[in-house]
């Protein structure tokens, strides 16, 4: 009788889970070493150069926009990815700000009680969504080129500038040694004006009386800098656009192609996050809204304070996929040549070495490793605003 | 009876791992054979490029580089039209290759060292020396590519192009903007718009997207030649005898134009006395058959698309719109490099 099977003991169980797993990883990771043997193996018997050694040789092709030095005689194919790396950071960066503002006026517009407001709204979200990425962008890029004018007709910004269809040139600042002083008075400034705002609250929430701090930070964060500025000796200068024979040499350059690609992005991506802001603040329960009515708050006042802190919780998740999704659109740079990551790397360094296994890894390992430093950001203030459950 | 389930699970990723491990690589030493079974030939073709290999409004395939590929094709299986052309980027073309995707490169490719010993590709024979020049307006009143200092240069990555202009740039002491972009279409559409001063790629490119610009008479293409650009069909290295096919069917257009034979008098040449002309024809010797083709692989070449001498002419000579003259290109006993390896 006591033969009849029994089921495992918690031990057994456990011991069995546990030789599950391992020999899962073992499996997934004899499969991927696998690969990766056949791979080089391949490689080496195609007589296709393999390796990571191409790393440091020249580069000898010239990228039109690099944000530190680069040059085609000296620099390598390391350099050459850092300066796509930055490109396509600086157009991320720019663009996550942008859309993110324009995403949520436009999200919060299209819930407006003006129809018009509304309807506008609404109409740009639906055109802009359903239209390909690539073919906005290119009729960014072919808008921007051709409103521009040429070289000869160059329009003269105020301020030393020109603005043509090679790019918006600006006065250069140069900046001398005694404006680090500067940076760091405004440094201080900053971080005064967040710790006195801190100590402002506080002592409202503890005494009621309301306190004023606006001039005081004004005059930490504008006017201290300014007057380090001046003692330090005015250490700004400017270096202006030059018109040449055939281009704007000197000052500072921001290509067409640059503009078009943040605009396009901005545009794409504001669409979506409108989206997202929307379902976030319809997603908060009504009784919220009318119980400030009744309090006597005003609805810009509702929906600063009330409504959209409880919509962030709901906001931030599908937000994190947004970002994550700009940062890699940025990679459609290649269509109108902006030299990102992936039009520099996969392009032209790819092209030249002939190593498609390891650049494109090497490409594939920087956006993943973007993107989750993005969404573990983006993961880390959701947690700031998530419900607090007691 | 979970447990046997898990085995199987088991079991099945092992067998793909070792699968993965062992898989066998694609023997790509067998092209031809490929080619055969397949009975057509696939064909890397450049899509875009006026004169060496582009679709006419008919859609059919037309150009000095694809013509090649035909010559390969009537080779094989006495039939030009017997080959899909696959329009390339400069980007993508070796690694188009090198998968297997194609069987040759026929794409204005120039023979460089490092693509000849780090792509795992072999270059056949060079059947265009070409170099790389450059276009500008007549309007900005330039002469000289000495004059270029400063200059916004449209140019498309992943070419040789893109590393010589650079370097011209640079031993001349002058400073360039580059712009580049993935396709020719689109560096020759910016330069069109005036994004840049001047176009840049192999010179016998530049006549062909002359033509496509919106008024070509506003362009002109400046004297200097920077740099040796010997354009040359490609294929995967490790396949002897395809290379052989390839390589000799280039000779074989050539060694026919030195012994005046042509798609009109082949027929007549059958009948020759002279030892050159019966050994090129297949009357005399096996050499087809050493390639693993037919004896007579040379008179169909001739015959479906003939000597090199008219495949120049009528896709990028004097009988056609981009009217480049022989130079380097002549045979060599006409001042040229064209120069037919024998066939005996």
């Amino acid at each position: 009788m006591t033969d009849i099977a029994r089921p495992p003991s918690r031990h057994a169980r456990r011991f069995g889970n546990f030789a599950l797993q391992l020999g899962l990883v073992v499996v997934v990771g004899g499969i991927a070493y696998a690969a990766v043997v056949n791979a080089a193996r391949n490689l080496a018997q195609a007589h296709i150069a393999s390796g990571f050694g191409f790393w440091n040789n020249t580069a000898g092709f010239d990228i039109s926009q690099t944000l530190i030095d680069y040059s085609a005689s000296t620099s390598s194919f390391g350099r050459a990815f850092w300066v796509g790396l930055l490109n396509t950071l600086l157009v991320g960066a720019i663009g996550i700000v942008l859309a993110t503002a324009l995403g949520f006026i436009v999200g919060i517009a299209r819930l407006s009680h003006n129809w018009l407001v509304a309807r506008l709204a609404g109409g740009y979200v639906e055109l802009i969504r359903n239209v390909p990425l690539l073919l906005q962008l290119l009729f960014w890029y072919n808008a921007v080129l051709k409103s521009l004018p040429e070289l000869r007709d160059s329009v003269a910004v105020p301020g030393g500038g020109f603005l043509n269809n090679r790019g918006l040139f600006l006065p250069r600042p140069e900046f001398a040694p005694g404006f680090d002083d500067v940076v760091i008075a405004l440094l201080f400034g900053v971080t005064a004006t967040i710790v006195l705002r801190l100590w402002a609250r506080r002592r409202q929430a503890r005494t009621g009386a309301p306190v004023r701090i606006l001039w005081l930070a004004l005059g930490l964060v504008i006017v201290l800098p300014l007057v380090v500025f001046a003692l330090a000796g005015m250490p700004l200068s400017f270096s202006f656009p030059d018109m040449g024979r055939f281009n704007v040499m000197g000052g500072l350059e921001i290509l067409p192609e640059f503009a078009a690609l943040l605009l396009a992005l901005t545009v794409y991506t504001a669409a979506f996050i409108a989206e997202v802001v929307r379902a976030g603040v319809l997603a908060v329960p009504h009784g919220q809204t009318e119980a400030a009515q009744a309090l006597g708050l005003r609805p810009h006042t509702t929906l600063r304070f009330v409504v959209v802190p409880q919509a962030m919780r709901v906001i931030v998740p599908p937000l994190t996929s947004q970002y994550l999704n700009l940062i890699k659109n940025s990679s459609l740079a290649v269509a109108i040549g902006y030299p990102d990551l992936v039009q520099v790397f996969t392009g032209s360094v790819l092209n030249i070495t002939g190593q498609a296994v390891e650049v494109v890894a090497i490409t594939m390992a920087v956006y993943l490793f973007i993107s989750l430093v993005t969404s573990l950001l983006m993961n880390l203030y959701g947690r700031s605003v998530a419900i607090v459950e007691r | 009876m979970l447990k046997g389930l898990i085995m199987k699970r088991v079991a099945t990723a092992i067998a793909i791992a070792i699968l993965l491990a062992f898989g066998a690589q694609g023997a790509f030493s067998q092209t031809l054979k490929a080619v055969k079974d397949r009975g057509e030939l696939v064909c890397g073709a450049n899509g875009t490029l006026a004169g060496f290999g582009m679709p006419d409004p008919q859609g059919n395939w037309v150009g000095f580089d694809v013509e090649f590929c035909r010559a390969i094709a009537a080779a094989i299986f006495n039939d030009p039209t017997e080959v899909k052309f696959v329009p390339l980027t400069a980007a993508n073309r070796f690694t188009t290759l090198q998968s297997g995707e194609i069987d040759v490169l026929s794409r204005n490719t120039t023979w460089t060292m490092s693509r000849d010993t780090q792509l795992g590709v072999d270059f056949a024979a060079v059947n265009f020396y070409d170099g790389q020049g450059f276009m500008v307006r007549k309007s900005l009143k330039v002469n000289s590519a000495l004059e270029l200092n400063d200059a916004a240069v449209c140019v498309q990555q992943g070419t040789t192009t893109e590393l010589n202009l650079a370097d011209y740039f640079r031993s001349n002491h002058m400073s360039l903007k580059t712009v580049t972009f993935a396709t020719a279409d689109e560096a020759v559409k910016a330069y069109d718009t005036s994004r840049c001063d001047s176009y840049t790629t192999d010179s016998s490119g530049l006549y062909g997207e002359r033509l496509r610009l919106t008024n070509p008479g506003d362009h002109i293409v400046l004297p200097e030649i920077i740099s040796k650009e010997p354009l040359s069909p490609a294929v995967r290295q490790g396949d002897d005898a395809w290379e052989d096919i390839v390589r000799w069917t280039h000779y074989a257009m050539v060694n026919a134009e030195e012994l005046g034979v042509n798609k009109n008098n082949v027929d007549d040449m059958l009948k020759s006395d002279a030892p050159d002309i019966r050994r090129l024809l297949g009357v005399e010797g096996q050499f087809g058959e050493s390639l693993g083709l037919t004896n007579d692989w040379a008179y169909r070449i001739i015959k479906a698309v003939g000597n090199y001498g008219e495949s120049f002419e009528h896709n990028v000579g004097q009988g056609s719109p981009l009217k480049i003259a022989r130079g380097l290109n002549a045979l060599w006993t006409k001042g040229g490099l064209q120069y037919g390896l024998p066939v005996r």
